[in-house]
């Protein structure tokens, strides 16, 4: 079958790969009618990720169409159109059973490089490096899912494919910053970064009941496309002193919850932005935490920050003493999709959630290479690539 | 300051600290292989299921007597808690470094025989990873090496 694969940093290719088997009883086959680019991609690339090696297939949020299943599948069957999550979650470890997916013991078939990096192992991740099992990914013709009937969700016949696409990943890992972020109504909440996680981050925290969400970009469209398809203010941080605006816009509190959605390759203005690149360039610190810094500092006296975007390691000048004095509370999680995506598929059918305006650019899998790079440096007003691996 | 002299003082602090790090480690490690360190593992079943008739799970069951097993309800209801270490005597040192690239090191088969006997104890199969792609290269084959250890390897 035809994949993209990681050939190394920056380098990514069209393949000819063997097509997936089923492996375990509980494994389904899905053929990939859509998939997409995910910021976190992007770290793959830049070789933030450590343990990918060349031919790995990346690729995790993406919708398709069961074509095989294992002997004990017993929630799904051959033809249905499914919407996958991006985490890998066994069902009935004690973390799956309470809701923590992200957490599951059983999915992750190569634990020590995790644990080495991190002190434990997470869930697997489809088409996210060795450290987290080694999955091929979703950008390819095929895949094989583990544990089917509980990553995979029907889709119901009111949700089109592409808004039903970023309920694999996208919608539920917004949704999880808003809802173990604490939002409740009459909140304000800001979000950094105003890609697909960010805006769905600001919505559903609109939907969960604050009273006034902010999100902060710099990239013009995406602003616009915030406040146009999300309903949400938001902030231009090349323009304006953030925390100021912040405090002025909340009565000198600043916001409730505040929502992380960029991840190790920030971007920033002024000397911070300088100091990080710099020590990231020479192996000083892995990831370049400026929007966390700035969510620290601008987040309101015992207020709360929540931790979406993606980092790997260590960082530095972090403001520990700001979340001990303030008395905030600071969490962060790959998402558990699975606890979320029912009830976003369900707000999708009642057209109370639209996703498919994210996919700004769609195009064929032997595309892909160029739909990567559009999506990296932000061209032609790309916020997601996705790609049609049967078109 | 120039970029070579940047560079080296960064190799020179890398290296201090792995230094710092490695002897730091043997210490420990002395300390536990002295102490027998137990491998545990938290099953989220009852310990009835866990070893139905003080009948060990399978993967554990084919390491025979080579290994002793430990089994304890855990507490606030996370189901059962299984221990096992390995009888014959874990290798040191150098050895210790070369057993484990081998996977000879008698801890990474209890390791993984605790990882498979959970993961088929709670969902009724042992997870198989994905077959990975034959593509050589210098840093593939590193990660290659660390990825068919881990399988055996992990917190537990």
């Amino acid at each position: 079958m035809k994949a993209l694969c990681w050939q190394g940093v920056n380098e990514l290719t069209v393949e000819r790969v063997p097509d997936p088997r089923i492996l375990n009883a509980q494994d389904a086959i899905v053929k990939v009618l859509l998939t997409t680019t995910c910021g976190s991609d992007l770290h793959l690339l830049g070789g933030y990720i450590p343990s990918m090696r060349a031919g790995d297939v990346i690729g995790h949020e993406f919708l398709g169409q069961i074509v095989e299943v294992g002997s004990e599948v017993r929630r799904h069957k051959v033809d249905d159109r499914v919407v996958v999550c991006s985490i890998i979650g066994c069902g009935r470890c004690w973390h799956c059973e309470h809701d923590m997916w992200s957490l599951c013991e059983n999915s992750n078939v190569k634990p020590a490089l995790t644990e080495m990096m991190w002190g434990s192992d997470p869930a697997g991740i489809f088409g996210y490096s060795h450290a987290l099992g080694g999955y091929r990914g979703s950008h390819a013709e095929y895949v094989r899912v583990p544990f089917v009937d509980y990553g995979a969700f029907s889709v119901p016949d009111g949700v089109d494919d592409m808004n039903a696409l970023f309920a694999s990943d996208a919608a539920p890992t917004g949704w999880m910053g808003a809802d173990l972020g604490g939002v409740r109504p009459g909140d304000v909440v800001a979000v950094w970064g105003c890609g697909g996680v960010g805006q769905m981050a600001a919505r559903a925290a609109i939907l969960l009941g604050a009273d006034r969400v902010i999100a902060i970009d710099k990239y013009p469209e995406r602003l616009a496309m915030t406040e146009r398809h999300i309903g949400a203010e938001t902030i231009d941080y090349t323009r304006t002193d953030v925390i100021a605006e912040l405090k002025e816009r909340t009565g000198g509190r600043g916001p409730d919850v505040c929502i992380e959605a960029v991840g190790l390759e920030a971007d920033a203005t002024g000397p911070q932005r300088v100091y990080d690149k710099a020590k990231q360039r020479l192996g000083l610190e892995l990831d370049r935490p400026f929007a966390v810094r700035e969510a620290v500092y601008a987040c309101r006296k015992g207020g709360s920050v929540f931790v979406l975007g993606v980092f790997a390691g260590l960082v530095d000048k972090f403001p520990l003493g700001a979340i001990m004095n303030k008395g905030l509370t600071l969490r962060g999680a790959q998402q558990h999709g699975q606890r979320y995506i029912p009830r976003l598929l369900d707000l999708m059918d009642k057209g109370e959630l639209r996703t498919a305006h994210l996919a700004t650019h769609t195009m064929t899998l032997d595309e892909a290479p160029r739909g990567y790079d559009l999506f990296k440096n932000k061209k032609d007003g790309c916020v997601r690539a996705v790609f049609r691996p049967w078109a | 300051m120039n970029r070579a002299v940047l560079g080296a003082v960064t190799v020179g602090g890398i290296g201090v600290g792995v230094t710092r790090w490695l002897t730091s480690r043997r210490t420990k490690a002395r300390a536990v292989r002295e102490a027998g360190r137990w491998m545990m593992v938290t099953i989220n079943r009852d310990p009835d299921e866990v070893v139905p008739d003080g009948r060990l799970p399978e993967p554990l069951a084919r390491l025979g007597d080579t290994i002793e097993v430990q089994v304890r309800e855990a507490p606030g209801g996370r189901g059962t808690e299984l221990g096992a270490r390995p009888l014959r005597p874990v290798p040191a040192g150098v050895g210790e470094v070369l057993a484990r690239l081998e996977g000879e090191d008698p801890r990474q088969a209890v390791r993984r025989a605790l990882r498979q006997a959970k993961c088929l104890i709670e969902t009724g199969e042992v997870l198989r990873p994905d077959e990975q792609p034959d593509r050589p290269t210098p840093t593939g084959r590193i990660v290659d090496l660390a990825a068919q250890r881990a399988g055996g390897e992990g917190r537990l």
